[in-house]
């Protein structure tokens, strides 16, 4: 598409930086993939706390990497996503998928602290594709179970990242917002705590 | 003197997933996403150029035609 950009610049489109940063500092040692845990809590906090979507509209740092490839440098094809891809059904089947394989991944790092799983030292892409990722973790410099977190809480984050940019890539630059569970989550929140207006 | 005719856009609040792509190309401030729950757009000012169409990844957003 052609490139738009935002009509005034604001600090936190910058923002993307921490998706770079995360990512890169999640393939040399894996335990930076607990900092993931902000963009978990952070949403929450704005719907909760605020009644707000700031979060999603300002300062998610996937939803600006989103904008600044596809929308500002144009690398997207500007394409509305099918309609079935936008539906509701789509959308709330997606988050309970979602959640579901967040719950089975807390589930492994309690089979990994009760001693019943061996760690794995690899990130899973798309909820079955095992990449190994030794080299960034050190046997022995946290508890097995914190190091199985790290591996599954990065595995999600780079799962929906690729998942974002292809969408980005195909349809308009910030159509993973339309499914992703994150805003889904925080929109009911902000609908219930502001009456269903 | 005939009406003039005049381009707006507007959001379906039921299809806006309040992601606040709209706000930030706006030219003249006027879709805002409301309360977390759906955007909206100040028609009396929107100029109707369509670039809050151009990105709403929940198509969301049609351009209307209003006297
Ligand atoms: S919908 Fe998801 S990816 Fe998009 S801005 Fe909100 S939290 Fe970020
Ligand atoms: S059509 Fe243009 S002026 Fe009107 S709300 Fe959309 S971006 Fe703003
Ligand atoms: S870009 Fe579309 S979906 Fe996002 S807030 Fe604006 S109208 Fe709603």
């Amino acid at each position: 598409m052609k490139p738009i950009q935002p009509i005034k610049k604001r600090w936190y489109h910058y923002l993307w930086i921490w998706s770079v940063f995360y990512f890169a500092m999640g393939f040399f040692n894996i335990i930076f993939a607990w900092l993931g845990l902000i963009s978990f809590f952070l949403p929450f906090v704005f719907a909760i706390g605020f009644g707000t979507k700031d979060f999603c509209n300002k300062y998610c740092d996937r939803g600006q990497l989103l904008r600044v490839i596809g929308g500002q440098t144009g690398f997207s094809t500007g394409k509305l996503m099918p309609s079935w891809l936008r539906s509701s059904w789509f959308r709330y089947g997606f988050l309970t998928f979602f959640m579901s394989m967040f719950g089975q991944m807390l589930y492994t790092t309690y089979l990994v602290s009760a001693g019943a799983k061996e760690l794995s030292e690899a990130v899973t892409l798309f909820w079955s594709i095992r990449v190994p990722w030794e080299w960034a973790y050190t046997a022995g410099s946290v508890e097995p179970w914190q190091a199985q977190f790290a591996f599954g809480l990065y595995s999600l984050m780079l799962t929906s990242a690729i998942i974002g940019i292809l969408l980005m890539l195909l349809f308009k630059p910030r159509s993973w917002c339309a499914v992703c569970p994150m805003g889904t989550m925080t929109q009911m929140i902000c609908k219930v705590r502001n009456n269903n207006e | 003197m005939g009406n003039v005719k005049r381009r707006h856009a507007a959001v379906e609040r039921g299809v806006c997933v309040a992601c606040g792509s709209c706000e930030d190309v706006c030219p003249r401030g006027v879709v805002k996403v409301m309360k977390g729950s759906y955007a909206a757009v100040d028609i009396s000012l929107c100029i109707g150029c369509g670039r809050c169409e151009m990105v709403c990844p929940a198509g969301a957003v049609t351009m209307e035609v209003a006297e």
